[in-house]
C-alpha cells in the first residue's frame, strides 16, 4: 500500500489533464479486470464482470492545479485556479507541469497578508522572456504541486492524498478482490475537484443497482479544528451526509453493519462543506442509491496532506468485504412500500 | 380524508430530507383510496396513479409534485458532557431556533432542548450579534455515556411543534413548506373523483427538494411526462418584505411566471382560473426557481413545466403559517386544470 | 444585415419567440428539417444520417428585465433576467412585452441628491420603469406582470470595422452559427439555437439531450476587458485579436485533443486566435459536455467589450475570423481529424 501510495500521489494528474495519472492506475489493475476503457470526460472504467449487482465504485484520481492565463514579457506566468486553492498555502511552493518544467511561485508588493489573492501571485519559472517561457509552457497548461512523499510513522503526508489515497484503495480491491456474483465497475474519476464531472457522466453510463466513492474527509482532530468528529488514525468514516448527498439510509446500515461484522474500525461523517462523486451518482437517471466510504486526511488541498495507512488498510478491508457480499437489490431496496 | 386533518398528520409527521419514509407511509395511507397505482423508487419518491379516462391509446401523462421533505437538524458530534453538536439538513436561520424544544431521533425518541445562555451571563456587545449554528447545542440532559449509547453521529433532530390553529382559517406548524403542498394534491385527487379528465395523473409526493430539488429530477425522469406542475408554498406579504415580491393569504395560489414557466401552461392555469371565478395571483420569477419545477423543467429532451404556490408567512421556522383557503383553492383549480388537458394541448407544448 | 437584425431583436431569457421567428424565416431554406423543443430551442438539420453527428450552438436569448409589479403611481418594479450590472441601468430606453411597449428607467436628478447619495450605486431597488402613465389601471392595460422588457438600441458601424450595439452576447455567435448553415459540409450538420442560457445554461443541456452528438461546438461572445485602468493579464480577450478559444472555465475544461484541434486548424488556415484568459463564469458547453456520457465539446467566441450592457462592441474582423475558424473546425471534422472517443 505505501509503496502504491507513494507513485500514485506523486503522478501528475489535474482536473481535466488526467491521461498521464490514469495510464499508472491502469497499468496496476488491468490484469486483474476484464475490460479497462477511458470516455470524452477522461475517466477510466475497470470491469470484473459477474451476474449479480451492478455496483459502481467511484475514486476521482484528478487533482488541484493551477492553469496559466497569461505568459507576460519577462517569462512570468499568470495563473487561474483548477479546483479549490488557497492563495496563502500556495506562497513558496514549488510547482510542476505535465511535460515536466517546473516552477515556484512569486508574489507581487503586499501591504497586507490578508489581503493576498491569486491574482497578485506568478509562476516564475526560471525564463527571461516571453519566448522562453512559452517553450516550455503555454496558455491553458495546468501545473500541481510538486511534491515527494514522506512516511511518519505510520502516516504518510505529500500531495493529492486526496484523492489518490481513494485510488489506492480501489486499486488494492481490485487486485485482492475474492471472486463474487456482483458486476464491479470500478471507475477511476475525473474532474471531480471541478464540480463531480467524471462521474456525472460515467454513472449515467454505466447505470449501476448502486453507487460508492471513495474519497477523502476532512477531520476535526487538530489543535482549534473546526467542530467535526472525524480523527485521523480511527477507521474509515462511513459518510452519512455533505453538501452534495444525503448518503442512502440502507447503504450507510449496510457499511455499518459489514465493518461491524469484520471487526473493522469505522466513525460516521457527517461533512457540512464540500461534496464527493457520490453527489453526481445519486442524482443519475432515475436515482441510483449512493454511499460513500472516505479516508480521514488532514491539511486538504494543501501539498501536506496527510493520511493514516492504518485507515486505508481499514478502508480496503471495508471495501472489499462490501463488494464480495452478495447484494439482493429487490430485498436491500425495495422499490414498493410493504 | 379531510384536508385540515391530512395536514396536522403530515405537517407531525418526521421526514427530514433522505430520511422521508415515515411520512411516506403517512401521505400514503391518506392518498391510496384516491388513486389506481402506488409505487415508491429507490430513492423514496412516492409515485401515486390516477388514470385518466380517455380509451385512447395515448393519453397525456401529467406529473403533479409536492416535496414532502423537511428541514432539519443533524448531530455533528458528540462533545464532553454528551452536548450535541449538530448542522441543518436544508437551510435554516440559527436565530429562529434557540430556546426551541426538539425532539432527537436517536436509538429512541428523546426530549431535548437548543440551551441558550441566560441573558445575564450574556456581554452587552454579545446580545447585538445572532447565534452562531456551530455554537448551539442541543441538550437531552443524559449523562455523558448514556448518551453515546443511545445517539450517534448522523442523528437526525427536529423541532417539536403541533399543528396550531389560529383566528379563522389560519394554521401554523412546521414542515408546511411543502406537506402544505402535498395536501394540496390530496386535495385535487379528491377533486378529480367528480371530474372527467383524459390525463394520467402521477401524484408525486417528492424527496429531497431542500437539499437541492433533487428528488423531482429522479422522479421525472422514470416517469417522463407530458407536462409537470410543481407545487409550493410561496412568500406571504409581511412587514419588511416588498409589496411585489409576496403573494396576499387567502387570495388564492400564486401562478408563476417566467423562464422556467411554460407560457402555455400559465396561460391555460390562468383562463381555467377566469372561467371558474377561482382567485389566483401572479408572480413572476425571472429564473429558474428554487422548487421542484427547477429540476422538472430540464429533465431529459425537456419537460414543459408549471407552478402553483401557496402563500405562506415565516418560511422555514416552525410556525410557517397559512391560510387553508389558499389550499383548498389551490387544489381546485389545479383539478380543474387537469381537467381541461387533452392530447391537442400537450402536442402544442413542444413549439412555443 | 442579419447581424444587426439579430442585435436588436429583443429576447431575453424565456423570451426567444422574436429571435427565433427571425432565425427560422430566414433559415428554414437551408436545412432539411426544422424543429422547436418545449423550452424553445430551435433546430435545424443537414445532412441526415452523415457521420459524424456535430451539435453546433448559439444562444438566442440576452440578458433583460422582467416586469414584478406595479407601483400605484403607474410605475413599474423590475427584476433583472440574467446578470446586469445594476449601475448600468439608470438613463436607459426599454420596451417591453409583446406589443414592445417603449419605456425609461430614469433616475432621481443628480440637484436633489444629497452629497452622499451621489456616490452610492443605484441598486434596482431603487429603479422604476416609467411608460408614461398616471396609474396602475393605466399601466396595466399596457403591461402584464412576467412581461419581458429589453434595452432599445439600433446596432450601427463605429471605428475601425466595429459595431456598436446590445445583444452581441450571443447574437454574434447567432449570425455566425447562420452562416454556417447556409454552407456545405461533409457530416450531419445540427445547428441549434439555444434557450435561457443566461439564467443558467437551461436549453442547451435539453437540448444535447434530445440530439446525442458526437460532437458539439459552442459559439459565444465573451468579455474583452482590453481598455484602459486593466493590466493585460487580466483583459480576457483583446479585440480584434481574433476568435477566443475556451481552455477552461466555471463548467468547463477544454480536453487536450480539442485544444489541439483548434489551435491547429486556426493555424493551418492562418486564421488569428487568442485564448480566453478567464477561468470563471461558463457556457453551454459545460451543460453539453456532461449530458449523457459525456459529450466532446468545444467552445470559440466573439470578443465584445462593455458586454451585458445596452452599449457594447464588437469588431467585425473578429466575428469572420470566428466564421473562418467554426468552418475550419467542421472540416476538419469531417476529414476525421478528432478522435471522438476515449483520451487515455
Amino acid at each position: 500500500m505505501k509503496e502504491l501510495l507513494k507513485k500514485l500521489s506523486e503522478t501528475y494528474g489535474p482536473s481535466g489533464r488526467e491521461a498521464q495519472i490514469a495510464r499508472v492506475i491502469r497499468e496496476e489493475i488491468k490484469d486483474y479486470v476484464d475490460e479497462t476503457y477511458t470516455d470524452n470526460m477522461g475517466n477510466l472504467y475497470a470491469v470484473k464482470k459477474g451476474n449479480g449487482a451492478k455496483i459502481m465504485v467511484a475514486a476521482h484520481m484528478d487533482e488541484i492545479g493551477m492553469i496559466v492565463t497569461h505568459l507576460d514579457d519577462k517569462g512570468f506566468l499568470r495563473f487561474s485556479n483548477v479546483g479549490g486553492l488557497s492563495p496563502h498555502v500556495l506562497l513558496g511552493q514549488r510547482v510542476i507541469f505535465a511535460n515536466g518544467s517546473q516552477g515556484t511561485i512569486g508574489m507581487e508588493k503586499l501591504e497586507e497578508l490578508n489581503k493576498l489573492t491569486l491574482e497578485k501571485l506568478f509562476i516564475d519559472i526560471g525564463a527571461t522572456t516571453k519566448e522562453e517561457a512559452s517553450k516550455y509552457v503555454k496558455v491553458g497548461d495546468i501545473a500541481t504541486y510538486h511534491r515527494e512523499v514522506a512516511v511518519v510513522g505510520n502516516r504518510m503526508i505529500g500531495k493529492a492524498m486526496d484523492n489518490r489515497a481513494g485510488c489506492a484503495v480501489l486499486v488494492k480491491a481490485i487486485q485482492e478482490l475474492a471472486i463474487t456474483d456482483n458486476e464491479v465497475y470500478a471507475v477511476f474519476t475525473s474532474q471531480e475537484e471541478v464540480g463531480l464531472r467524471g462521474s456525472r457522466v460515467s454513472t449515467y453510463r454505466i447505470n449501476p443497482d448502486l453507487g460508492l466513492a471513495v474519497d477523502v474527509t476532512m477531520v476535526g482532530d487538530t489543535p482549534e479544528a473546526p467542530t467535526m468528529s472525524v480523527s485521523l488514525g480511527k477507521g474509515p468514516t462511513v459518510k452519512i451526509k455533505d453538501a452534495s448527498v444525503i448518503c442512502h439510509p440502507r447503504l450507510k446500515e449496510m457499511l455499518s453493519e459489514i465493518a461491524e461484522k469484520n471487526e473493522i474500525p469505522y466513525q460516521y461523517e457527517v461533512l457540512t462543506a464540500g461534496g464527493t462523486d457520490a453527489g453526481a451518482i445519486h442524482l443519475t437517471k432515475e436515482g441510483i442509491p449512493a454511499g460513500v466510504i472516505s479516508i480521514p486526511c488532514r491539511y486538504v488541498h494543501t501539498p501536506g496532506e496527510m493520511v493514516d495507512l492504518e485507515d486505508l488498510e481499514h478502508a480496503l478491508k471495508l471495501l472489499k468485504a462490501f463488494l464480495s457480499a452478495p447484494l439482493e437489490m429487490r430485498e436491500i431496496f425495495p422499490c414498493h412500500l410493504e | 380524508m379531510e384536508i385540515k386533518r391530512f395536514l396536522k398528520d403530515i405537517c407531525e409527521a418526521p421526514g427530514v430530507s433522505g430520511y422521508e419514509e415515515y411520512v411516506a407511509k403517512v401521505v400514503r395511507a391518506a392518498f391510496c383510496s384516491h388513486v389506481d397505482e402506488v409505487r415508491q423508487d429507490r430513492m423514496g419518491n412516492v409515485v401515486f396513479l390516477k388514470k385518466g379516462s380517455s380509451s385512447a391509446e395515448r393519453r397525456p401523462r401529467i406529473l403533479l409534485a409536492a416535496h414532502m421533505d423537511e428541514i432539519g437538524l443533524m448531530v455533528t458530534k458528540i462533545e464532553e458532557g454528551g452536548f450535541l453538536r449538530f448542522s441543518a439538513v436544508g437551510g435554516i436561520d440559527p436565530r429562529t431556533i434557540v430556546g426551541q424544544e426538539v425532539i432527537l431521533y436517536g436509538r429512541e425518541k428523546l426530549p431535548g432542548v437548543i440551551g441558550v445562555k441566560p441573558p445575564h451571563l450574556v456581554p452587552a456587545e454579545e446580545l447585538g450579534k445572532g447565534h452562531k449554528m456551530e455554537d448551539l447545542h442541543i441538550d437531552i440532559a443524559l449523562t455523558e455515556e448514556r448518551v453515546r449509547k443511545l445517539v450517534s453521529v448522523g442523528d437526525l433532530a427536529l423541532i417539536r411543534r403541533e399543528l396550531i390553529q389560529l383566528a379563522g382559517n389560519t394554521v401554523a406548524a412546521k414542515a408546511m413548506d411543502d406537506r402544505a403542498g402535498v395536501a394540496v394534491l390530496l386535495s385535487c385527487l379528491q377533486e378529480l373523483e367528480r371530474l372527467r379528465h383524459e390525463a394520467d395523473v402521477y401524484a408525486v409526493a417528492t424527496v429531497q427538494e431542500e437539499v437541492g430539488v433533487r428528488g423531482a429530477a429522479m422522479a421525472t425522469y422514470g416517469i417522463v411526462p407530458d407536462l409537470g406542475i410543481a407545487v409550493d408554498v410561496t412568500h406571504g406579504e409581511m412587514p419588511g418584505v416588498l409589496e411585489h415580491e409576496a403573494c396576499k393569504l387567502g387570495k388564492g395560489p400564486g401562478i408563476t411566471v417566467g423562464p422556467n414557466i411554460h407560457t402555455k401552461i400559465s396561460e391555460e392555469i390562468i383562463r381555467v382560473a377566469k372561467e371558474y371565478r377561482l382567485p389566483y395571483q401572479l408572480e413572476a420569477f425571472p429564473g429558474p426557481t428554487g422548487t421542484d419545477a427547477r429540476a422538472i423543467q430540464v429533465t431529459r429532451g425537456g419537460i414543459p413545466t408549471g407552478l402553483l404556490s401557496i402563500p405562506l408567512r415565516y418560511m422555514h421556522t416552525s410556525v410557517e403559517l397559512l391560510d387553508m383557503d389558499d389550499l383548498k383553492l389551490s387544489g381546485r383549480l389545479l383539478a380543474y386544470f387537469i381537467a381541461s388537458v387533452d392530447l391537442e394541448f400537450v402536442e402544442g407544448l413542444s413549439c412555443c | 444585415m442579419l447581424l444587426k437584425r439579430l442585435s436588436e431583436a429583443s429576447g431575453a431569457s424565456g423570451d426567444e419567440g422574436e429571435v427565433r421567428s427571425l432565425l427560422k424565416e430566414e433559415l428554414a431554406l437551408h436545412a432539411e428539417e426544422v424543429t422547436t423543443d418545449a423550452l424553445g430551442n430551435l433546430y435545424f438539420k443537414k445532412g441526415i444520417g452523415r457521420k459524424p453527428r456535430v451539435m453546433v450552438v448559439a444562444h438566442m436569448d440576452e440578458v433583460g428585465l422582467m416586469v414584478v409589479g406595479y407601483e400605484k403611481s403607474g410605475l413599474l418594479r423590475v427584476a433583472k433576467v440574467g446578470s446586469i450590472d445594476d449601475r448600468v441601468l439608470a438613463s436607459k430606453v426599454v420596451a417591453i412585452g409583446k406589443d414592445r411597449v417603449p419605456g425609461v428607467i430614469g433616475a432621481k436628478a443628480v440637484h436633489l441628491q444629497k452629497p452622499d447619495e451621489r456616490t452610492k450605486a443605484i441598486k434596482i431597488d431603487n429603479l422604476y420603469i416609467d411608460l408614461g402613465v398616471r396609474s396602475q389601471e393605466e399601466a396595466e392595460k399596457l403591461v402584464k406582470i412576467g412581461d419581458y422588457g429589453t434595452f432599445t438600441v439600433t446596432a450601427r458601424e463605429a471605428g475601425d470595422n466595429c459595431l456598436i450595439g446590445k445583444a452581441f452576447d450571443n447574437r454574434a455567435g447567432c449570425a455566425v452559427l447562420a452562416e454556417l448553415l447556409k454552407e456545405e459540409f461533409a457530416l450531419e450538420l445540427n445547428a441549434v439555437f439555444t434557450v435561457q442560457e443566461e439564467v443558467g445554461l437551461r436549453g442547451a443541456g435539453v437540448a444535447a439531450y434530445r440530439l446525442h452528438p458526437d460532437l458539439a461546438l459552442v459559439i459565444e461572445t465573451t468579455a474583452a476587458a482590453d481598455v484602459v485602468g486593466s493590466k493585460e493579464s487580466a483583459y480576457v480577450t483583446k479585440l480584434g485579436d481574433g476568435p477566443a478559444l475556451t481552455l477552461m472555465d466555471s463548467t468547463y475544461i477544454a480536453p487536450q485533443q480539442i485544444v489541439d484541434l483548434v489551435v491547429e486548424t486556426a493555424e493551418k488556415l492562418n486564421i488569428p486566435y487568442q485564448f480566453r484568459r478567464l477561468t470563471t463564469a461558463g457556457t453551454d458547453a459545460g451543460i453539453i459536455s456532461q449530458t449523457h456520457a459525456g459529450i466532446l465539446s468545444a467552445v470559440i467566441s466573439i470578443p465584445c467589450r462593455y458586454i451585458h450592457s445596452p452599449a457594447s462592441i464588437i469588431n467585425l474582423d473578429d466575428w469572420q475570423n470566428t466564421l473562418r475558424l467554426a468552418r475550419g473546425i467542421l472540416n476538419a471534422v469531417a476529414e476525421g481529424g478528432l478522435r471522438l472517443e476515449g483520451i487515455a
